[in-house]
């Protein structure tokens, strides 16, 4: 409905599209589908190890993420004491990040979905951010995974609030860009909901008047709920040992830092400095092989620790979950060594650095795209 | 001692259990998109709103591949009729994997499930499992019971085939003084035959069962002629008969009960009739109950006929074509998403047959198994819950 291009049930092996990306010049055809195969095969090699080893895994963070939040809501009861406070927002803080990175985000696109687990599933995960959780794989799996980084067909370039692409036009709307950006961080996850509605679409005609009720519907139930949990229920309880006050601070606090870490880390996916966009000719007729390549070009890593993975929800290895999207999460760290290698190997760019450079070359973007290209590209335009 | 204590441990919980659910609906709101049962079962792992899970109590090895497995089902399960069946789920490899097996004890007494090893499921519930483990359960179901109104029964089983019959034997035997019920059970060895020391008992003990071992060693398969089944039963004709078993035993039982049916009506015009079941003179009827319905022959070979079960649609695919395609094809309302694979939008439960990932060439055929529409296709008939 909301896409007029039509994809086959699976990509082609061989071929070309129309226009190859620029960093993908270099390779034939035959290169390409011999890309193809080896990222094929590498996908290949974790769906044969998958198994017990990783369902322990996946339900020992869900463990780890529960009983942080018990711990932190209950220490937050107690908040009138200012060594309770920090301790019960820095737990809260965590475990929303977990909740909504490393189990959410990766539950929500199917990759826990082989363990036949109705508990851990895609079709009946629920997470504790606004957006609902099936607005959310509409506009996340399928739109900008499939899409990823075409200009007209990618929403989350930008999110139709920010310009993020020099190919993106100016208006003067556009000065604003660092601004938008600093107020959207705080309350990013209310900033995703909003998006997940795709007013634009609807008011484009693109979206059905029913679909948006029902959108709206299923967003206004789960506000609700959201908002009283953490605003009204849990504060409530806490009054009894008068710390209704400090309790409601603590969880404004913790949505605020798990907002503006969500925004940091995903921010970092595809917008730093080395990443590509492309043009509708360039997925035109695009075979199994141009689709990784487009995946790896235009998506960026973030280096780091394993405690830096998992609280990133390992979306820092941005670019091994853009090419195997639903293959568990716990598995990219080792995929990685693999595509970094094919990728030099085949002379194609992986983007990757430590986060604080990420974020910079991030926000440098969204201050230089603020305002109007310099380059003869303005001219033309 | 330890009875006494169960009960009134179970009693207790029922009670908490029926106070709670009020509680926990309040108590929700602090804990919502989860519910209060995912923070509880951090501190017991048998908590669970969502999904219906056992205790395994007792497992009882019965013959050197087949052990009883006693369990404590949670709240959600209801007891079982004599002869019907439930769905087992147990975790391979990380993989919930689910099989239906027969309730082998009386009605009303603590529910278990008698197992052959035979396959993967099967190994690890005779090999590993042990007091304490959880299963995953859905509750009992299954057409193959008791008459409503008492009559003289003929009980045909061979193999684990005697695991629902079993269940019946032991509800109806020491209760009814005017059951009247004839078992053959058919085995290859008396040592591979399940409960055979029990139903000796029950023989003797009461006289309102007979109990005809047949072992397949010594005599040969059981052959299905009216003269045999006459040697072994002489008034069978006039029995209720319930068969279960492999398929092959099912299918001869099948032929006897028709041919003697075929030479009834020839005889004379029939008086009534139940229509359905297989009736050849008198009264007899003969009920059976498969083990599995194989669907899976069409796996290997390319397409076959799709059914949209909800839909109320049949349409013939290719083995090339994704589902998803032959659904919104046949104008099935079908959820979508990427059509590539990647967005599990399109999932539906498999209901029966067999589907090949056409990424992989890899067969799916796990029925209630959730399968991606869009990278998959037939690979022989196709039964799909929507």
């Amino acid at each position: 409905m909301t896409t007029t291009l039509t994809r086959p049930g699976a990509l082609a092996a061989s071929g070309h599209p129309l226009v190859r990306p620029d960093a993908a010049k270099h390779l034939t055809d035959a290169q390409v589908e011999e890309l193809g195969r080896e990222l094929d095969a590498v996908r290949d090699e974790v769906l044969a190890k998958r198994g017990a080893t990783d369902a322990a895994y996946i339900r020992r963070v869900i463990k780890v993420q529960r009983s942080l939040e018990f711990a932190g809501r209950g220490a937050l009861m107690f908040s009138k004491y200012k060594p309770a406070w920090f301790a019960g927002t820095a737990m809260l803080s965590v475990a929303k990040i977990l909740e909504n990175m490393e189990i959410g985000h990766n539950v929500l696109h199917g990759q826990w979905d082989w363990m036949r687990d109705p508990d851990i599933h895609s079709t009946t995960w629920e997470w504790d951010f606004v957006t609902p959780a099936r607005s959310w794989q509409h506009t996340h799996n399928d739109l900008h995974h499939r899409w990823t980084n075409v200009i007209g067909k990618d929403k989350d370039i930008g999110y139709n609030l920010l310009r993020m692409d020099p190919d993106q036009p100016w208006k003067p709307f556009n000065l604003g860009n660092p601004l938008y950006n600093a107020l959207l961080a705080p309350v990013f996850e209310w900033g995703i909901a909003v998006y997940d509605l795709e007013i634009l679409e609807y008011k484009e005609g693109l979206k059905s008047k029913e679909a948006m009720h029902r959108d709206l519907k299923a967003m206004g139930k789960k506000v609700l709920t959201q908002f009283s949990k953490d605003y009204a229920a849990t504060p409530a309880v806490a009054m009894l040992t008068g710390s209704g006050k400090q309790a409601l601070y603590g969880t404004l606090a913790a949505n605020a830092i798990r907002n503006f870490w969500a925004h940091a880390v995903i921010f970092c996916g595809h917008f730093p400095d080395g990443t590509d966009t492309f043009t509708e000719e360039e997925v035109d007729g695009e075979t199994r092989g141009d689709w990784y390549v487009r995946q790896m070009i235009g998506s960026a890593n973030i280096s780091g620790s394993r405690l830096m993975h998992l609280m990133t929800g390992n979306l820092s290895h941005q670019i091994e979950h853009h090419c195997f999207p639903d293959l568990p999460s716990n598995r990219y760290a080792e995929v990685a060594v693999k595509v970094r290698e094919i990728t030099s190997r085949y002379k194609l760019p992986y983007t990757t650095g430590p986060l604080p450079k990420q974020v910079g070359s991030t926000w440098a973007k969204i201050f230089k795209l603020a305002l109007p290209n310099r380059a003869p590209k303005a001219a033309t335009a | 001692m330890r009875c006494m204590k169960n009960i009134i441990g179970r009693d207790y919980i029922v009670v908490m259990m029926i106070r709670f659910k009020k509680l926990a609906r309040a108590a929700s709101a602090l804990t919502t998109p989860l519910t209060p049962e995912d923070f509880l079962s951090l501190f017991n792992p048998v908590y669970s709103s969502r999904q219906l899970r056992g205790v395994v109590t007792r497992v009882v090895h019965e013959t050197e591949d087949s052990a009883t497995i006693y369990f404590r089902p949670g709240s959600g399960w209801h007891a079982h009729q004599a002869g019907q069946w439930a769905r087992i789920g147990v975790e391979l490899d990380g993989v919930r994997q689910w099989r239906s097996y027969s309730l082998s004890n009386a009605a009303d007494s603590e529910p278990a499930i008698t197992v052959k090893d035979a396959g993967s499921v099967s190994h690890v519930l005779v090999r590993d499992t042990k007091p304490g483990d959880i299963l995953f359960l859905a509750p009992p179901q299954g057409d193959f019971v008791l008459p409503e109104h008492p009559r003289s029964l003929l009980m045909l089983t061979a193999g684990s085939g005697i695991t629902p019959v079993m269940s019946m034997i032991r509800t109806l035997i020491p209760r009814r003084p005017d059951a009247d019920v004839v078992l053959i059970n058919s085995n290859s060895t008396p040592e591979r035959s399940v409960f055979r020391e029990e139903l000796d008992e029950l023989a003797d003990q009461f006289p309102n069962l007979t109990v005809r071992h047949w072992f397949t060693s010594v005599r040969g398969r059981l052959d299905f002629t009216a003269k045999a089944i006459a040697d072994l039963c002489p008034d069978w004709r006039d029995r209720a008969a319930y068969a279960c078993g492999p398929e092959s035993f099912l299918d001869d039982a099948e032929d006897l009960w028709n041919r003697e049916a075929a030479l009834e009506t020839a005889r004379a015009v029939p008086i009534g009739g139940e229509g359905a079941a297989t009736r050849p003179s008198g009264g007899s009827t003969l009920t059976i109950e498969r083990f599995s319905t194989d669907l899976t022959a069409g796996a290997g070979h390319d397409g076959g006929l799709v059914t949209f079960e909800q839909s109320d649609r049949e349409v013939q695919a290719d083995g090339a074509t994704p589902l998803l395609d032959v659904g919104e094809d046949a104008g099935v309302l079908m959820p979508s998403g990427c059509r590539m694979g990647i967005c599990h939008s399109c999932l539906i439960p498999l209901r029966a047959g067999a589907v090949r990932d056409l990424r992989t060439g890899e067969v799916h055929n796990e029925p209630g198994q959730l399968i991606q529409t869009c990278v998959s296709a037939a690979a022989g008939p196709v039964n799909l819950d929507l």
